[in-house]
This record gives C-alpha cells, structure tokens and sequence, in this order.
C-alpha cells in the first residue's frame, strides 16, 4: 500500500505543480532582464522586413525594432534571440511564451486582438494588399483579372482578402495555398499562377529578388488595409507600454530630427523638448520601466523611423518601395506617435 | 453448531478480509481501478487546465467557430463550396480531399507495389535488377523531397495554358493540370448506369456461386469473362441501342485558363504520384518477403502437377504469401494515409491545408483545431487498420 499511496502523491504533485507553472504571471521585463536577452518572433525570411545574411546575421525593419526593443531595455542591440516563425506559428509561438514579443509583418485586426490573447502595440508599417503578375500577360489592372488562377501563403488575412475582392468584383479565380513563402513564389514563377497576392511590401520584397525585376509587375490596386504591427501577450501592461514607446520613440526621434549621425550633438542640445527625449532631463523612462536614455540607446543602434525604413525597405534598399502612408503625420503620411512628455 | 461469539467472531471475519484482500485476482483489480482512476485524473486535471489557461490568457475556446462563415475559397472540392460556406463545410471539403488521395494512393500503390515485388523475383535479369533500383532509390529518399521534385519538376516541364500539348480526345496538358472532357449524362442514361450496377451484382453472386461449385465438384466456371459480358459488354449494348445518351463537354481555352470539363489539377497528381511510388517501394520489399516466405516445395509441386509459372503463382504462392504480406500491408496504408498529410506543402487543399491550415489561422483555436485533426487521422486509421484485419482473418490459412 505504501508504494500506492506514493504513486497517487507524486501523480498529485505532479498535477498541481504543472498547474502551478501553467497558471503563474510573469513580468516579461523581468524575464528578459534575467535571461538577458529579447526573444523576437520574426519572419523566416522577407526581404526588407527579417532576412539572415550569408553570415546569419539578421536585417530588416522587423529585425531593427527587435533590436530598438533590446536597446531600450537590455541597452545592447545585440542582445536579441531571433526567433524565425511561419505564418501559422507565430501566434502560438508568442501565446506559449517562446517569444517576449511578435514582429513578424503581422496584420492588426479586431478578431486578433480579441481571440488570440494578444494585444498589438503600434503599427510600424501601414501595408495594403496587392497583386504581382508576369509583364509578359499583358495585365494592367486587377479588375482584368477575371478567371485567373492566384497563388497565396496560408495563415493569413490575404486570402479573405482575395475571396473579397473577387467576389466584391463579380470575378471568379482558383486559389492554390501553400504553406511557407518558397513554395508559393516558386510555384507562381513556374507558371502555376498567373497571379501571386501578398502585401504589397512583400510584393516588392519578392520582385525584387527576382534575376530579372523587371519582368513582374505589381498593380496598383491595393484590396485592404494592412497595418502591420508589433504585438505582445496580454495581461502585461508593462510590457506593452514598453514596446509601444520604442515605436513612438523613434516616431518622435525623427520628428524632432534627432538621427544616427548627429545624436552626439543632439546629446548635448539645450532644446528641452530634445533633452527630454534623450533622457537629459525628467524621468521619462524610468516610468516605465526602462533607463532614462532609452531613446538615446535606441536612436545609437538603429537610427530614427525615417532612417530604419530607408535603409531596409525605402531609398536606400534594393526594394525602394515610397514611403506613402507611413510618412510622418507632418509630411503627408499617417505615422504619428503621442509626445514623449 | 455453536454461536460464534463475537470476539472470535470478530478476529474470523477480519482474517476473512485480509484473506480476500490478498487474493491475487483481487489485488490486481484493486491495481487497475486505481490505474484508471488516476489516468481520468490526469487527463481531467489536463484538459481543466488547458481551458483555465486559455480563459486565463483571454484566449477564444470552444467550437462554436464551425457555424461562421469560412470566406475563403478553395481550389479542388468534391462538394459544392464557396467562401460564403461555414467552416465546418470547409473541413469536410479537406476531409473528403484528403480521402480521395489517401484512397487512390493505396490503390495504385498495391498494384505498382505487387508488380514491382513480383518482378524483383523474376529469372530475367534485366527486370529483377531495375526493380531492385526502383525499390532502392525510392524507399531511400525523403518523401517530402520525392513530393517536391514530382511537384516542381513536372510544373516546369509543362507549357503555359496557351501553349497546352493536347490529349487525344479532346484534352490538354499544361501548368494548370490535365484538362478532360467531362461526361454530361442525357436522358436515358439512368438505364444504363442501372444494368451496369445489376451487372455487377450479378457478378458478385456468380462468382460466389462458381466458387462453391468449384469447391464441391471440380468444375471451372469462365466467372471473368461472363463478369465483363455482364459490366461492360451489355450496358454498352443498351447504350449504342438508345442511341449514346451522354455527351462530352469539352474544355475551353477562355482569357487565362481553359474553362469546362474536368481538370486534374499538378498539386493532386504529384501528390498521387509521389505518395503511390513511395510507398509501392516498401510495398514491393512487403510482396517480396511474402513469395519467399512460401516454402520451396510449394512452387515446385504446383509445377509437378502441371500448373504453368503464372498459375502456380496466382493459384498457389500468392495466396499463401498474402497471409505474411497482409500485416505489414496494413502498416503502409496507415503511413500513406497519414503521408498525404505532407500535401500542405504543395499546395494542395487536404484537410492539413485547409483546415489545420487556413480554418486554424483564421480562427485562432490551435488546441480545437489540432486536436479535431488528431482524432480525423485516427479514425481513419483505426477503421483501415479494422477493415485490414478482418481481410487477414478471411486470409489465414484454413485447416482442414
């Protein structure tokens, strides 16, 4: 009987003690400060947005506000476990607790934010769906596209998007899904489809590392609204203040001018409004969370949101896509962020 | 007899209990009701947990997601779907998908498999030594990249629908898939679909009938020809006499792709591909062992009797190797079945795709969706494996 009633208290303590783990709340900045390093959920591969080079090191927007993130928190940029996800993986990735936070092009939307247990925290790139076609058909407009085949990746709001468009549109098309962005590409490069659809800044992604550009065309129409946003578990405020100030941080950064090149200077300007930001004055940062000089740490790694997006998507890339909609409010574009006050 | 007083009494009736208690067969119950109790425990603290956890997380659980609208679309279905369909709609469109190919899979992999084994044994040296590659590079590469290869490798050798190579009868071959004209079935056309299945009937009973005869008094009965006489000779006769009630529609090449008949799509036919020739190679080892499992003497007294190679191999060997073979037969239909899984990386629409794929990410509900596909692939392995074993048991020598 001893060995019974041991059995039944090890299974009990077994049971209760996993329940225990499960049902814990934990800081995620405690967790990254312990470990010392930012676990970020990124894609797998998307030029411009997270792309391992030869050398496996990681570029990319996405990647640069993995790094801002680790800057304002763990003041080193480089303190970052990259984690590539799949389009299906992500979320659960990010639910279990493998990831501290999702920057992975990820659209926000209302069934997100309510069914997945997660929260977004800002929207670093305003994104619109698209269509790519081969020069060679002839096509200049999606409304021409009736009857067409498209290739699309699953795990996604495209391909609501798509039955949408087609069906808002009294046009009919054959789907073919795949489940990672290789086979899908491949696939509409053999001649599968005549069209592939993805967002438009994953359109340029792929055009772009095509052997001849040139021969694909992205139309114009853009079928939704994309904006792809940074998201972390629910249930910790703290931790999303943070990640959604790292965003408005380097929104603010850039207004106020404040780049890579001159932070030397600027470190040592008398405007208060930039020795607020750079942490020379108040207690900005400590309120939630991080040092005083987040900003600073920030804006030394990787630059303000002009210079990130320039360098991995805009101007200064191979993929020179315009900025549009995600220039600042003051410019003509839509991104904007609340004073850093 | 006396009354027991109750002090002896006492000390009889607990020595009574103690004996029952340690009782063997007593003791081994009181083990396993202990073992199930703390299983269902287990399994009740889990599936608590998990849902305390999701509540916990504000994480959506439960199903009643099935009843929502999909709004997607798909691109090979077995029944009517449109994106203005539920969810539950689009499961059972990737179940039946998936069943199509797991069927038609096992069913070209048996006969590739048995001729392939076959041949492996062949005196011609030519033969057994291409089967002995076949089965050697196949069953030693990765299926996924057999899939891939099948896949991309046929796509690009294909032509653009404009430039489709045709098939004769008034079919076409491109990228999009092998484009066929599709029977449309005219008045009268029930009569002969009728005679055909009463030709069929009528078969299976012959063959019933002649094989008791055969048993009691020798006698052979011609039970294949008469069968194709009464499955395809007379329902084509009742055809060409109502004067061919079907006609064909014929595909059509319309803006970007060819429009009516009935298209094979490359995802279907790489899949059934790849999967029917991975698995015909270990089939073919399966059929292998099985003949050289049948003593020697066997073979040799069948060809004393005066049977030729082919009846002493189809009445003699064959039937006495598929009791060996049968088991193991099982085993490579359930891993087809659960390798069509892969078909998510080609893009073709099985239940993985649509539904752990597509349902799963526009819902959210991983632990429901996961766990319903668990049970999908179970079943369907749990009903194979049963069908399976009746065989073998109608298959196992019968002593006389």
């Amino acid at each position: 009987m001893t060995y019974l009633t041991k059995l039944v208290a090890a299974a009990a303590v077994g049971v209760i003690g996993a329940a225990g783990a499960a049902s814990a709340q934990t800081k995620t900045l405690d967790t990254v400060k312990q470990r010392g390093s930012l676990s970020c959920g990124v894609n797998i591969g998307l030029a411009g947005f997270s792309q391992p080079d030869d050398k496996g090191n990681w570029t990319g927007l996405d990647v640069d506000y993995c790094k801002a993130i680790a800057a304002a928190v763990l003041g080193d940029p480089n303190k970052v476990k990259y984690v590539p996800t799949t389009a299906k993986e992500r979320f659960t990735a990010l639910q279990s607790g493998e990831i501290d936070v999702l920057i992975r092009n990820t659209t926000w939307t209302v069934a997100r934010d309510s069914s997945l247990g997660l929260i977004f925290a800002g929207v670093n790139y305003y994104d619109g769906q698209g269509f790519m076609v081969k020069k060679s058909i002839g096509v200049k407009s999606a409304k021409e596209l009736n009857g067409a085949t498209v290739c699309v990746q699953t795990g996604t709001t495209t391909e609501l998007n798509l039955a949408d468009y087609f069906k808002a549109n009294n046009m009919t098309y054959k789907p073919v899904v795949f489940e990672k962005l290789d086979e899908t590409v491949q696939a509409y490069l053999a001649g599968r489809c005549d069209v592939y659809t993805t967002d438009q800044s994953g359109l340029y992604s792929i055009r772009v590392q095509q052997p001849k550009p040139d021969d694909h065309v992205v139309l114009p129409e853009i079928i939704s609204k994309e904006p792809l946003g940074q998201s972390v578990r629910q249930g910790d405020d703290q931790w999303l203040t943070i990640v959604k100030w790292v965003h408005n941080a380097m929104l603010n950064a850039e207004e106020a001018g404040v780049t890579q090149a001159n932070l030397g200077e600027m470190l040592n300007s008398t405007n208060p409004d930039i020795k607020r930001l750079l942490g020379k004055d108040g207690e900005l940062g400590k309120g939630i969370g991080v040092s005083n000089d987040f900003v600073a740490n920030i804006v030394k790694a990787v630059g303000n949101y002009g210079e990130v997006f320039e360098r991995n998507v805009g101007s200064g890339s191979r993929l020179k896509i315009d900025r549009g909609l995600n220039k600042l409010w003051n410019k003509g574009g839509i991104q904007y962020a609340p004073p850093l006050r | 007899m006396a009354v027991v007083t109750g002090d002896q009494g006492r000390a009889r009736s607990h020595h009574a209990q103690a004996a029952f208690l340690y009782r063997p067969e007593v003791r081994q119950a009181i083990y396993q009701v202990v073992l199930v109790v703390l299983l269902v425990a287990l399994f009740y603290m889990l599936i608590h947990n998990t849902a305390s956890n999701l509540r916990k997380q504000n994480i959506a659980s439960g199903f009643a997601f099935v009843d929502r609208t999909a709004g997607f679309d798909v691109s090979q279905s077995l029944i009517d779907f449109n994106s203005s369909m539920t969810y539950g709609r689009a499961f059972l469109v990737g179940l039946l998908n998936t069943l199509l190919v797991a069927g038609l899979g096992i069913v070209v992999a048996t006969i590739l498999g048995f001729v392939i084994g076959i041949a492996r044994l062949s005196t011609n040296w030519l033969i057994a030594r291409l089967a002995a590659v076949y089965v050697e590079v196949v069953r030693n590469i990765p299926l996924l990249l057999q899939l891939f290869f099948w896949y991309f490798a046929v796509l690009k050798a294909l032509p653009p629908p404009r430039q489709s190579l045709s098939v004769p009868g008034g079919g076409f071959l491109n990228v999009r898939g092998l484009y066929l004209p599709s029977p449309v079935p005219e008045a009268g056309f029930d009569l002969v679909a009728l005679i055909m299945l009463i030709g069929i009937a009528t078969s299976i009973a012959l063959y019933v009938w002649a094989g008791r005869r055969q048993r009691l008094t020798g006698q052979q009965f011609p039970v294949f020809w008469t069968s194709m006489g009464l499955i395809v000779g007379l329902p084509l006769l009742v055809h060409v006499l109502l004067g061919s009630p079907m006609s064909f529609e014929y595909p059509e090449l319309k803006g970007f792709n060819f429009q009516g008949g009935m298209v094979l799509q490359p995802e279907f036919l790489a899949l059934l591909l790849g999967l029917s020739i991975y698995t015909a190679s270990f089939i073919a080892e399966i059929v292998r062992a099985g003949i050289q499992g049948v003593s020697k003497g066997q073979k040799e007294a069948a060809l004393a009797i005066g049977l030729t190679h082919g009846q002493s191999l189809r009445l003699v060997v064959i039937p006495q190797a598929m009791r060996i073979i049968i088991p193991p037969l099982t085993s490579q239909f359930l891993n087809l079945t659960k390798n069509s899984s892969l078909a998510v990386a080609i893009g073709y629409p099985d239940l993985v795709s649509v539904w752990s794929g597509t349902v799963l990410n526009q819902t959210g509900q991983a632990v429901e969706v996961i766990l319903v596909t668990m049970c999908v692939f179970l079943a369907i392995s749990l009903i194979t494996s049963a069908f399976m074993n009746w065989f073998n048991r109608r298959m196992a020598l019968v002593e006389r």
